[in-house]
């Protein structure tokens, strides 16, 4: 198939066709929508060989890819902003079930205001599902990371479902040329299907009745010693991916620049593109600056974090959402584990984009100088809030 | 904790389905649907909206299975000559 010019959508369709999916059930919702709709077109075309399961909402469309995949079949899903909070308790039964289940979500602003453009508040409120939840950086790594995500979830050591997340707009709907991997490469690379239990006539279970609870609290340590060796996983499937097609992101955490860097900025999801520009054109004004793009929020690489950051003079932490009352997700996650070590960075966390107000690599760099700058000048401290409202031009 | 199933080192939510895993609902009951055969037509229309499956089809006409009948009283509504009466139980 070679190099297609893909949005960030049409390239999660593919990646969908290529790891053989057998039901896809969806409710539309922008701007996930061309997602389902390119898999229906594959569907009735006949070049893809799926059930297509139309439902009545979101909860729905969860609930049916749930089934599917506990009945035995490869399933997807895709959905965004208030349709993944609709689908939050099915989160829940997902992955409390233990079944493998891959979904897109396109990251979208949550109204009230209604709000259709990117941010993070959407993919960031599903932390505590059990989920093990990604961002991709461009529409290649939405593809190849849609294909990694079968292989995770479907891992032995996991059977946890998992969220592949993409930008609004920055990525869903622009084009860009994407290596569509071939059938026969992907099918040599992807085993069949594998999970935990199937119930089907033959397998007759009852899934979820209730448990006591001591029972339940084994459950959930079980969950949480997945979510542990999922990180193992993740970090040996991109790399085995990488050894076969060429291409590997890092595993859990991509660190650009990082080892030489004085100071660091952790963000997650299509900025880190503009942040790797911003460090660039920074490095030339005399600015020591690496990116360190979490990839995953879940399962957070806290060893990773610990020696990316260890030993820098400060961590900018970039977030796209806020948790009200607190901070920035991000924030949150990455300076509870830099306080781990005995001398942490200073750090603030910067709150931008939200809404999908736009920010580019000249923004990004203002507020990483800006950062530094203030290091420099009045030494260690601990910002927890500092809110970016637009770009000056 | 060794009825909990376990497969590959995980413990799983699942059970074993079997009958009256969760008791006897029928003690659940506080009104009861008493058939009247005399006026049944055999339409079988609380058979079909029966919502646990406990009305079932004999040569005599529906039967309802009273150990496992929680009582909700959709039968009696949805029975077009109304042939089922709903009785408070004692």
């Amino acid at each position: 198939m070679g190099i297609l010019t893909l949005t960030g959508n049409y390239a999660v369709a593919w990646a969908v066709k290529r790891a053989r999916v057998q039901v896809v059930a969806a409710y539309p919702i922008t701007p996930q929508t061309t997602i389902v709709e390119k898999i229906s077109q594959m569907v009735e075309n006949g070049e893809m060989n799926a059930k297509l399961i139309r439902v009545e909402s979101e909860h729905s469309a969860l609930a049916a890819t749930f089934g599917a995949a506990i009945g035995g079949a490869r399933a997807f899903t895709a959905t965004a902003s208030h349709g993944l909070l609709y689908m939050h308790e099915v989160l829940w039964w997902t992955a409390g079930a233990r079944v493998p289940v891959v979904m897109a979500v396109v990251t979208r602003a949550i109204g009230p205001p209604w709000n259709i453009w990117t941010d993070h508040s959407d993919i960031m409120d599903q932390r505590d599902t059990g989920w093990i939840i990604s961002m991709a950086e461009d529409n290649q790594e939405a593809f190849d990371l849609t294909l990694q995500a079968f292989r995770i979830t479907e891992d032995n050591d996991v059977n946890l479902p998992m969220i592949v997340g993409l930008d609004a707009f920055i990525l869903s709907h622009t084009y860009a040329p994407v290596d569509v991997l071939e059938q026969e490469d992907v099918d040599k690379w992807l085993p069949p299907r594998k999970q935990l239990y199937v119930i089907d006539p033959e397998n007759r279970y009852s899934m979820g009745n209730i448990a006591y609870p001591k029972d339940y609290m084994l459950m959930r340590y079980d969950i949480e010693r997945a979510m542990e060796r999922a990180k193992k996983i993740i970090e040996k499937v991109d790399r085995e991916y990488g050894e076969y097609f060429g291409r590997s992101y890092g595993g859990l955490i991509e660190c650009y620049k990082c080892s030489d860097a004085k100071y660091l900025v952790a963000l997650m999801g299509a900025w880190a593109g503009d942040a790797k520009e911003a460090v660039d054109k920074l490095r030339e004004n005399g600015y020591n600056v690496g990116v360190m793009r979490v990839r995953f929020i879940r399962p957070l690489a806290v060893e990773k974090i610990l020696e990316y950051a260890s030993g820098k003079k400060g961590v900018l932490v970039m977030d796209r959402s806020i948790s009200f009352g607190s901070a920035g997700p991000l924030f949150i996650e990455v300076s509870s584990i830099l306080s781990m070590n005995g001398k942490p960075p200073a750090m603030k966390g910067v709150l931008a984009g939200i809404g999908g107000v736009d920010v580019g690599y000249r923004d990004i760099m203002d507020i990483i100088s800006k950062f530094v700058d203030e290091v420099e000048e009045r030494g260690w401290f601990v910002k927890r809030q500092e809110w970016f409202f637009s770009h000056k031009r | 904790m060794s009825n909990l199933i376990k497969i590959k080192d995980n413990i799983l939510p699942l059970s074993v389905t079997s009958e009256a895993a969760m008791g006897k609902t029928g003690s659940w009951r506080t009104f009861k649907p008493v058939i009247d055969y005399s006026k049944c037509i055999n339409c079988y229309l609380c058979w079909l909206y029966c919502p646990f499956s406990v009305i079932s089809k004999s040569e005599d006409g529906v039967v309802i299975d009273y150990e496992y009948c929680k009582g909700c009283g959709i039968c009696a509504d949805v029975c077009p000559v109304k042939a089922i009466a709903f009785i408070p139980e004692r």
